[in-house]
């Protein structure tokens, strides 16, 4: 019990203080939200998005933005820490590799879901299909759980490489992108037309599987390249 | 947590470190006793920073054997964390944290008891009670050296590594720090401090260290310290 305690509270001190810190510095989520926005506008006038096709495009739109917002949102969560210094500070407490990477992982996994909960609304007058589908909100939130496992240990990764910047997407979308086309499938079964809910249901499982695969590999290898 | 008795604060054997190809540290060994301050010179690149990090267990080294306190760092790395307070050169704080907030979240990860009473007492000790609720930003670099000081003695450490803590520093800062070495003088804590500064290095030190080569070439009590061999050492790591 003391032990389960150990390593929850420490990941409780660090989700809280990574929120307490974008409240007041508005860096992660306004930009991402921002950016979302701008790339379905894009998306919209660049692909002529009809009644007749949005069932085809949409999904697809959809999980381009949330995907390119959320790889915003993680690139920012080492990169602070590094340039103030306070990652230094964070690995010379004497608590866990995996209580620090849970805690940072569960921050990004808030941002980036209270950046989707926000726009997904807006998409869906734009694109007119219902928001409070049960296997879309599972979709999503599945997604974004695989997005902060992988994105937290590849943004700890990125931070100490020269081209951070474009490391981060290079590590990242080549190892999510089973959670991606499993959202876009689910999102596609989703709101489609005529779509039987077995469909759905067999990406959702993948994306599970995914994130328990995930969630026990990352927190070791953050704790191996933590360790200098 | 006190020191374990009957063994050296601080006890490195063979140690190596290389960043890729270069090795920064060559079979380095080194001992420190309860009650000392050691202060180690070198130059640029000579590994001091690097020596820290190993000490502080941040690092692993490539070969070799750190013990803190009597706790092997390949055993328990966590404990030695617990055991040890770093300041660095770059105060490690949140930038959009108060002061009050840095070292709450600092004692809360370090399990601290009583802590609203140690936070106050680190805030008054740096001389920050009235920049309290002040976000570390708006606070000059010497003042966030100050905080940087409380956060790495909120816990008291009994082992304390510190990598030019004086730079930044205003004369009454310097003061506080100084005073945290006198409980080393009662054998209570040990001080590793590297530095470039000469002067305040001899000054602070019961022992020097010079590092060159990633090892050590010379260690001598102050009192008896060789300046020509200090020199000589020193000069080494220049070439």
């Amino acid at each position: 019990m003391r032990g389960v305690k150990g390593l929850l509270w420490p990941v409780f001190l660090v989700a809280r203080k990574d929120l307490l810190v974008e409240f007041r510095s508005r860096e992660v989520v306004i930009g991402s939200a921002v950016f979302a926005v701008t790339l379905v506008v894009i998306f919209n006038f660049a692909l002529n998005i009809t009644p007749e096709t949005v069932d085809i495009l949409a999904p697809g739109v959809l999980w381009a933005a949330f995907s390119f917002a959320g790889v915003l949102a993680m690139s920012r969560a080492f990169v602070t820490e590094k340039d103030q210094g306070s990652l230094e500070g964070l690995l010379l407490t004497p608590v866990s590799r995996d209580s620090i990477y849970f805690g940072k992982m569960l921050a990004l996994f808030i941002f980036m879901t209270a950046v989707e909960a926000a726009l997904l609304p807006v998409f869906a007058v734009l694109f007119d299909f219902s928001a409070f589908s049960p296997t879309l909100v599972g979709a999503v939130l599945l997604a974004t759980l695989g997005f902060a496992a992988v994105g937290t240990l590849f943004s700890a990764v990125a931070v100490n490489t020269r081209s951070r910047e474009i490391m981060l997407p290079i590590l990242f979308f080549p190892v999510v992108s089973p959670v991606i086309i499993g959202a876009v499938e689910a999102t596609t079964g989703a709101i489609g037309a005529g779509v039987s809910a077995a469909g759905p249901g067999r990406w959702l499982q993948l994306m599970a599987v995914f994130d328990a695969v995930f969630l026990v590999l990352c927190p070791w290898l953050f704790s191996l390249i933590m360790e200098e | 947590m006190s020191p374990a008795p009957g063994t050296p604060a601080i006890e490195a054997t063979g140690l190596h470190k290389s960043f890729g190809v270069a090795p920064v540290l060559r079979g380095l060994d080194l001992r420190v006793e309860w009650g000392r301050v050691l202060v180690v010179f070198g130059a640029n690149g000579s590994g001091k920073t690097t020596l820290l990090r190993l000490l502080a267990a941040q690092y692993r080294p490539d070969r070799g054997r750190v013990v803190v306190g009597g706790i092997d760092r390949s055993r328990d790395p966590s404990s030695i964390r617990r055991m040890i307070g770093v300041v660095a050169h770059q105060p490690m704080l949140y930038q959009d944290l108060t002061c009050r907030e840095n070292l709450t979240f600092f004692g809360r990860m370090r399990g601290l008891n009583d802590l609203p009473r140690r936070v106050d007492e680190a805030l008054r000790r740096v001389g920050l009670e009235a920049r309290r609720h002040r976000r570390a930003r708006a606070l000059s670099h010497g003042m966030q050296k100050r905080l940087a000081l409380g956060v790495a003695t909120l816990h008291d450490p009994p082992v304390l590594l510190l990598d030019e803590p004086a730079s930044g520093l205003d004369q009454e800062a310097l003061a506080g720090l100084r005073g945290m070495f006198s409980s080393a003088s009662g054998g209570r804590r040990a001080v590793v401090m590297v530095t470039h500064n000469l002067e305040r290095g001899l000054e602070w030190a019961d022992e020097v260290a010079v590092l060159s080569g990633g090892v050590i070439a010379y260690k001598a009590e102050r009192e008896g310290l060789d300046e020509g061999r200090f020199e000589e050492a020193y000069r080494g790591g220049l070439r």
